[in-house]
Formats: structure tokens, sequence, C-alpha cells
């Protein structure tokens, strides 16, 4: 093996020190939430144990953590879906130019870069003013859609500037319409890009704060349950509630990447019949 | 040939149509209704669709306004220095030294992990870090360092650009890094051939080409750092403000059309500083 430069070593030293930048307080916090009953929101440790993770499951101790938890979770799911399907419309109405496209395209990029405050003021104000009442499920979930949508686009517009058009036309030169070449050939190869959307829509959703805050309504999301907890809460039980959070968003990613791995398994299985011919 | 026009933008419409019904109805209107409030009266108990120039006036005769927008563009731009910096050393470490293409995925992948947990979580993180009793503080006094634990470390303009630079080098990472992978290795071998040095391959090849990474990732990190508020209050422990904070404050004094006001102001400021940085980039050809 050919000897790397010096400079290889000081770049990777560079990233290996990012990288503890990035991992060092979680892991802190992930420590600190096995403190002692005694123990407090620092180093040192107290004893060990799992008191504050028992904490958590007492309800009248932090308030309705396990309510926000569930609405966080059927909302990710909620916009998850919707980011799905309204990215790849929006993305196969971009393969081709249509009058006033460039105008939606700025408005996704407006979307993307608005400060979040401004979309939570903003719909609050259209709903207070309109007389509707505001819940998670309405008016939070539209102000989510305007960050997850934008991420879902750029996806599905990274994906179809790599798409191979002539596995399409041969569909069509087989005698498929439109929606047969779509439904049997564009969607199946783009479906392990779809797991990426997903996975964005769901954890943008689930970890969204900032456009949620005037937009809930009286029911918590998690996020904002988890902000409330900050300013009241001076025990490890945050600590506590932040591992598992961490640990939740782990196991989801965990899936996604299993199934887009077991997807491509048995595409790499099925997909060419190169060499089975007759001969 | 006419037909086939007509079909073709109906189809596109068709298809985009539940994007541009959500833009419109949680983006568009949200927008125009900050602008019509922030023209509204306000009493201690209700909003007055009266028009009126008073918030306006309020918010450019108030010198709190101006040391507030300074703030929010001082915090933008050292952030902006520091995740480039950072963000552009560790995208160049995966194009172009590690070498094969599952490493270069695995460790991405190890990068964007913290990304996916909640950010108010990864905020907090820092408090037994940088606290009086903290690590850094412990690790500092027995090395010898200091004598007393460092107050500054923990809720100061410290503390705050270290959790900015935390949440958001990544939004720097992918972008310039996407850039990299699509430069052509034949460039740079040219450059070498031609005896430039690795620096002097380094201003004139690589960087111009990654111009447009650069540029994406700057528009993601100043508008998420200028339209914050939560990192601030968190870090400064509620000592130091941007525009995101002003806002916020109004509303939970129930001050929307003042809020509005300010909200505005912060909204031209940031379109301003895209619309200059759009300039140096064509962001539909980067996709």
């Amino acid at each position: 093996m050919e000897t790397r430069p010096r400079s290889f070593y000081v770049l990777g030293a560079f990233f290996v020190l990012f990288l503890l930048f990035l991992y060092g307080p979680t892991f802190t916090i992930a420590i600190l939430s096995f403190q002692g009953p005694q123990g407090g929101l620092t180093f040192p440790m107290r004893g060990a144990s799992l008191h504050w993770f028992f904490d958590l499951f007492q309800q009248q101790a932090v308030g309705d953590i396990w309510g926000s938890f569930r609405r966080s979770f059927v909302l990710g799911l909620m916009v998850m879906v919707t980011t799905v399907i309204v990215s790849v419309m929006g993305g196969l109405a971009f393969r081709k130019r249509f009058a006033g496209n460039v105008v939606l395209f700025y408005l996704v990029i407006t979307a993307l870069v608005i400060p979040s405050i401004l979309v939570s003021l903003g719909v609050g104000l259209i709903f207070s003013q309109a007389g509707l009442p505001i819940h998670w499920a309405s008016s939070g979930f539209g102000s989510q859609l305007t960050w997850t949508l934008p991420f879902g686009l750029l996806i599905m517009f990274a994906v179809f500037n790599r798409f191979d058009k002539s596995y399409e036309e041969a569909a069509r030169d087989q005698g498929a319409s439109n929606w047969q070449a779509l439904r049997h050939v564009v969607l199946p190869i783009i479906a392990p890009s779809l797991i990426g959307v997903a996975l964005f829509g769901f954890t943008l959703s689930y970890d969204e704060f900032a456009r949620t805050l005037l937009t809930a309504g009286s029911y918590n999301t998690l996020p904002l349950e988890i902000y409330g907890m900050t300013t009241n809460v001076t025990t490890p039980v945050i600590f506590a509630l932040g591992t598992l959070t961490t640990a939740f968003s782990l196991v989801i990613i965990g899936v996604f990447l299993l199934t887009v791995w077991s997807m491509n398994k048995r595409r790499a299985k099925q997909g060419s019949d190169a060499g089975k011919g007759m001969v | 040939m006419r037909a086939g026009e007509t079909n073709r933008h109906l189809t596109g419409w068709l298809l985009a149509s539940p994007l541009t019904l959500v833009l419109i109805f949680f983006l568009v209107l949200p927008i125009a209704m900050i602008v019509v409030v922030s023209f509204w009266q306000a009493t201690e108990f209700s909003i007055i669709p009266a028009f009126s120039w008073e918030n306006y006036d309020f918010l450019f005769g108030s010198p709190v306004t101006y040391r507030v927008f300074g703030n929010t563009i001082k915090y933008a731009l050292i952030v902006w220095v520091f995740t480039l910096g950072i963000g552009f050393t560790v995208a160049y470490f995966l194009a172009f030294h590690v070498r094969t293409q599952t490493w270069q995925i695995a460790l991405f992948l190890l990068c964007t992990i913290p990304f996916w947990t909640s950010n108010i979580i990864r905020m907090i993180s820092w408090i037994p870090f940088l606290g009086r009793n903290g690590l850094a503080n412990s690790a500092l006094i027995s090395a010898g360092i200091t004598d007393e634990p460092l107050d500054w470390l923990l809720y100061s303009d410290f503390s705050v650009i270290l959790a900015f630079v935390h949440l958001y080098t990544l939004f720097m990472v992918v972008p310039i890094f996407n850039t990299m992978m699509r430069i052509d290795k034949s460039l740079i071998e040219a450059a070498y051939d031609g005896g430039a040095s690795g620096f002097q391959t380094l201003t004139n090849v690589i960087i111009p080409l990654c111009k447009p990474g650069i540029m994406i990732g700057t528009i993601f990190v100043v508008t998420l750092v200028m339209g914050d508020f939560v990192t601030v209050r968190f870090m400064s422990g509620s000592q130091s403000a941007n525009v995101g904070r002003l806002i916020q404050n109004d509303i939970a004094l129930l001050q929307y059309p003042s809020a509005s006001a300010t909200a505005v102001v912060l909204l031209v400021t940031v379109l301003m500083v895209i619309g200059i940085l759009l300039r140096f980039v064509d962001i539909r050809k980067e996709l």
C-alpha cells in the first residue's frame, strides 16, 4: 500500500476532533442520565441507577410526556406520508417545464429559508383571525409541511436528475401507458430514495420545535414538552428523556437503513437477468 | 401540437397542486397576514385592525432594535466563518482523502447521526460540559491552566456561538461535500502536472469549483442563525438577544402587531441576504 501524505493524518485528526465535538455532549448527558437518586445536572456522578428513567414514567412528576410522545409520533407519521406523496408528485411535475414553474420553485426555496418563527407566527395569526382553533393536527401539521416538503422536493430533484430515462422509454416502447410506466418502472426504481424522503419527513417533524411553537394549541408535541421542561425541571430526569428520545431516533434510522438495505439486496437478486437467458 | 402544449402545463400544475396549495395556505397567506398585522394597533388585551405606522415608528425609533439587529448579524457572521472553516475541512477530508466510496458513505453517515436527534436536547447537553462545575472547568483546573472556574464558558456569547456551530456545521458539510464529489479528479491532476503546489490547487481549482456548495451552505447557516431564538435563549441564559428573541418576547406579551413589524423587518433582511447570495449561484443547476 502506498504511503499517505502527511496532510491525510492532519485532516484525519481534525475529522476525529469534529466527531468528538459532535458526539461528546450527547454522550455526556447519556452518562449523566444514569445518576443515582441524589445526583444533579453535572458531574460528579452520585451513584448509578435507573432512577431518572423510572421517574419519567410517573406522569405527575414531569408533565404529560407520554401524551406528547404519542402526538409527536402520530404527527410524524402524518407528515411523513404527506411529504412522500406530495414530494413525488412535485418531483414528477418539475421533470417537465410548465408555465410558472420558476415562481413555484422560488416559493419552495423561500419556504426553506424563511425563519421558522415567522411561519409559526403567521399561521397562528391566520387561524386566530379566522376563528379556527389551533391544533397540532391542523395548524401544526401545515406549518411542519412548509419545512419538510422543500427538503423532500430537493431530494426528488436530485433523484430525477440522476434517473435514467431509457428505462421508462423502454416501457413505453413495449406499449405501457404513462400510468403503467410510472407504476411499474419509475416508482420501483426510485423507491429506496423515497425511504430517504420518508426518514427526512418523519424526523424533521418529530424534532420540529419553532414552527410548532405557536401552532400546536393546548396539546404539546414532544419537543414543546421538552422545551417546557428545560425551564422548570432541574433534575437529571430531563437527561433521561434526552437519552430515550435520542435512542428512539437511532432506532428509527436503523429501521429505515435496514429497509433500504434489504430492498437493494432483493433488487440485486431479482433485478438483473443477465446471463440467465436462453444460452 | 398546441393541445400537447396545454396538456403539459395542465399535467404539471395538477401534479404540483398539493405542493402549491400547502405553500399558499401555510406560507404565502401567513406572511401576508404578518405584513397586514404589522400595521395594526394593540391594547393590552386585544389587537385592533386599524392602519397605523405606530409599530414601525417605535421599532425604528428604539436603540434596542439597532443593538439587537447588530447582535444578530454578529452571530451570523461569526458562526458563518466557523461553520465554513470546519465544514470545508471535513468535506475536503471525506471527498479527497477517504479513498473508497463505502468508507466515504460510512463516515458521512457518522457525521449526520447527531443531526437526527432533538435540537433542544443537543443544546442542553452542553450544560454539564460548560457549567461552573462542568467537565471543561474541571479539566482546566486539574491541568493547572486556571485556578478558578471560568464563568464565561456558559451563558455567554461564547456558548451561544459554540452551540450554533455544533448545530449547524452539518448544513455546510453536506452541500460542500456534494459539489466536491462532482469535481472531475483529472482537473486536480492537471493542476499538479502544470506545476501547481497543493495550496495553489486548493485556491485556484478546488475552492472555485466548490463555490456553489459553499453558497448553498452559507444560505442555510445564515438564515438558520438569523431566525433562531431558542439557542440564543438557552445558551445565553436569556442574557443576550437577537431578532428572533425580540419577536418571541413580543409574542409572549401578546403584542402581535409589534411582533409582526419586527418579523417583517427580519424577513426583508433575510430575503436581501439570500438575494445577494443567489447572485453567486444558480441554485436550480446545482440540484
